[in-house]
């Protein structure tokens, strides 16, 4: 009697989770993100393509994939030697390098983005820097308000993705197969063409998709140091100017660049799952 | 001596993996590293193919010393405890792989691949992925890749721990004789005596990072120079009070001492062999009987000592709480360093023909023949 009124009880459990999960994830993730495709098609086909054709728009949407572009290339690299270092080499500090690693999971972009402008601003320390190699190359390269403190803030707040999904492969993986492939003459980078990429090259895609995504929508940190519309604007900030801008077509128009962002993101997301699947599926052959 | 280690210390942090370890090995011989699991086996192993460096001592291969060699140019072949094949490769890619990093051309590197594919047994698995295979032919792959560049020196860690125990036996006689085909020197690595006794013609047993003795398997097990190895060889049983039993006495300056099964003889009372040695033997009660599949293991309850023996399965039927008379011929009495085998007493008084007692006791157990 007992075990199956706890089996009731089990059963109903069940079906209540179910269903706040799912009341949950609609209400504050999906029927936003309709409402705003919704939103964005509110005056029209039309309006909703002439509101993505202004310059500010095709400008703000060159940025923002030139710093995803950086971001997720610089990281990838970064992601591939900090992982590399943090699980293959046992070495003083290394403990402090893996904490360190992790800071843009835990620092509020917008103090990335400040940190950057006492960094490489007027008064920043590294300024003279800046300004030295200015002079002598005869160019005029700013970082703070200009296109690099962009692509650094985009890269500031993207950088953990790839390591930490490296990491935990390559420590699972073992040296053994590299040793092996060592013992019988085979030198560092052909080793990890052939032995080590092809064990951690679905764990790196995923990395570098998840730091895709952040990047792309990335607010804070560039807002931080990014004050000029149509030049140095991606398209989180665009959207945010055209909202704040008030009139009622700029509010439509916001939605309507918004919803680029969701479309990217939920192409992304459906790349990941495949991802994932594959992942789940794999029999160890490819 | 074909490889030589003189002296080798190797820490890691403030732990001591190899204590002064050194020893040699003939050219040509196929020797084990016997000892339990964190002894420091594996650290030896993989300090002789260079893959950790060792803080002080000498490595010699072939008469040169290798310390600063890297590991490829030592000529050596490892087979990894758990194999490590490229999974991402076939069998036949898996063979081939130190060929090709050696730029061998690729018709010759077809002959090698065949030819051991042929020695292994592993013909028509070529396209095979690792994970496709048994463990046993996972051991062959490894054998092979290790065997296709031709290496002077063979080293292989447990390479039988990840295999069942059904057709492990079988996969130790299939790589010993592989080994004396093939003509390797040969040194590998595992924690289970039968293993080692049967495969190899050497023993090097290694405890706490020390090598404790050095030797043939019949000399390691019938003249155990250290406690360590008396207990770890065998189916030992401690007695501290040994003196208790017949024949023997329990001298102060030992702290017991170590018998193993084949030392004890178990009769029933109107046995005739045993008929000059009645009046040695003891009562024994038979608390247990295990059936080991070629002989039978008895428990004894000797005043008070349970005592350990095998009996063949020729002989008469033997039931629980039986009665049977007991004689042990020989104990390892052991002190903080050393194994000193004593014989009994009583025996040794009425001249019993060693020989004569010993044809009969070591039956059909399968361990060694003294
Ligand atoms: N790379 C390492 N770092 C730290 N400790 C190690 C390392 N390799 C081995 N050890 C330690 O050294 C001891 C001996 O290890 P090992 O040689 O693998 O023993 P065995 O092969 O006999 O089991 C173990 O206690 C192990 O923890
Ligand atoms: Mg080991």
């Amino acid at each position: 009697m007992e075990k199956k009124t706890r089996r009731e009880e089990s059963k109903a459990a069940k079906a209540i989770l179910i269903t706040i999960s799912f009341l949950f994830v609609g209400l504050m993730l999906v029927v936003p993100l309709i409402s705003i495709l919704v939103n964005s098609l509110s005056k029209g086909f039309g309006f909703y393509l002439s509101s993505l054709g202004t310059k500010f728009v095709s400008s703000a949407l060159k940025i923002t994939i030139l710093a995803t572009a950086a971001a997720v290339l610089v990281n990838t690299l970064f992601g591939l030697v900090a992982s590399w270092a943090l699980t293959r080499f046992s070495f003083k500090g290394k403990q402090v390098l893996s904490t360190l690693i992790d800071i843009p999971f835990s620092i509020s972009p917008v103090i990335a983005g400040l940190a950057y402008i006492m960094t490489f601003g007027r008064m920043g320390w590294a300024a003279p820097i800046v300004e030295g190699i200015n002079n002598a190359l005869g160019t005029d390269i700013q970082i703070v308000f200009a296109i690099p403190g962009v692509l650094l803030a985009t890269i500031f707040v993207t950088f953990p993705f790839v390591s930490r999904e490296l990491i935990p492969v390559l420590n699972a993986e073992g040296t053994d197969e590299e040793e092996a492939a060592a013992l019988m003459g085979a030198k560092g980078f052909s080793i990890f063409k052939s032995i080590t990429f092809p064990k951690i090259k679905w764990a790196l895609l995923y990395g570098m998709i998840l730091c895709f995504a952040r990047a792309l929508g990335e607010f804070g940190a560039v807002h931080a140091l990014s004050k000029t519309r149509g030049k140095t604007f991606t398209l989180p900030l665009e959207i945010d100017a055209l909202y704040l801008s008030g009139s009622a077509d700029s509010i439509v128009a916001s939605f309507a660049v918004s919803s680029i962002l969701v479309i990217m993101a939920v192409i992304i997301l459906i790349l990941r799952n495949l991802l994932e699947h594959r992942e789940k599926g794999k029999s160890g052959i490819v | 001596m074909y490889v030589e280690l003189k002296q080798i210390n190797k820490s890691f942090g403030d732990f001591q993996a190899s204590r002064d370890v050194s020893f040699g090995i003939e050219k040509g011989s196929l020797v084990a590293l016997l000892g339990p699991s964190g002894s420091g086996k594996t650290t030896i192993l993989r300090m002789i193919a260079g893959l950790e460096t060792p803080d002080s001592g000498d490595i010699i291969i072939d008469g040169a010393r290798v310390n600063d060699i890297p590991p490829a140019e030592r000529g050596i072949g490892f087979v990894f405890q758990n194999y490590a094949l490229f999974r991402y490769m076939t069998v036949y890619d898996n063979i081939a792989y130190g060929l090709k990093i050696k730029k061998m051309p690729k018709e010759q590197i077809k002959k090698r691949v065949t030819e051991l594919l042929e020695l292994t047994g592993l013909t028509g698995m070529e396209k095979r992925y690792p994970n496709q295979l048994s463990g046993g032919q996972r051991q062959r792959v490894a054998f092979a890749r290790a065997l296709a560049p031709e290496p002077q020196l063979l080293l292989l860690d447990e390479p039988f721990a990840a295999i069942d125990a059904k057709v492990r036996h079988e996969l130790r006689t299939w790589l010993r004789e592989m080994i004396l085909k093939v003509g390797i020197t040969s040194i590998f690595v595992t924690h289970d005596q039968d293993e080692a006794v049967e495969v190899a013609s050497q023993i090097i047993v290694t405890n706490q990072g020390r090598i404790e003795q050095i030797g043939e398997p019949k000399e390691i097990y019938t003249e155990p120079k250290t406690p360590f190895v008396t207990e770890f060889i065998g189916q030992p049983t401690f007695i501290e009070d040994y003196g208790k039993l017949k024949g023997f006495r329990k001298e102060k300056k030992y702290k017991g001492a170590i018998i193993r099964p084949e030392f004890v003889e178990a009769f029933k009372s109107d046995n005739k062999t045993f008929k000059d040695v009645m009046d040695c033997s003891e009562e024994g009660v038979i608390t247990d009987i295990l059936f080991r599949g070629t002989s039978l293991e008895l428990k004894l309850d000797v005043g008070g000592v349970t005592l350990t023996t095998h009996r063949s399965l020729d002989r008469r039927k033997v039931s629980v709480g039986e009665k049977m008379r007991v004689i042990i011929y020989r104990v390892f009495a052991v002190d903080e360093t050393a194994a000193y085998p004593m014989d009994n007493e009583e025996l040794a008084k009425r001249n019993v023909k060693y020989n004569h007692l010993e044809a009969y006791l070591y039956s059909k157990d399968g361990y060694f023949v003294v």
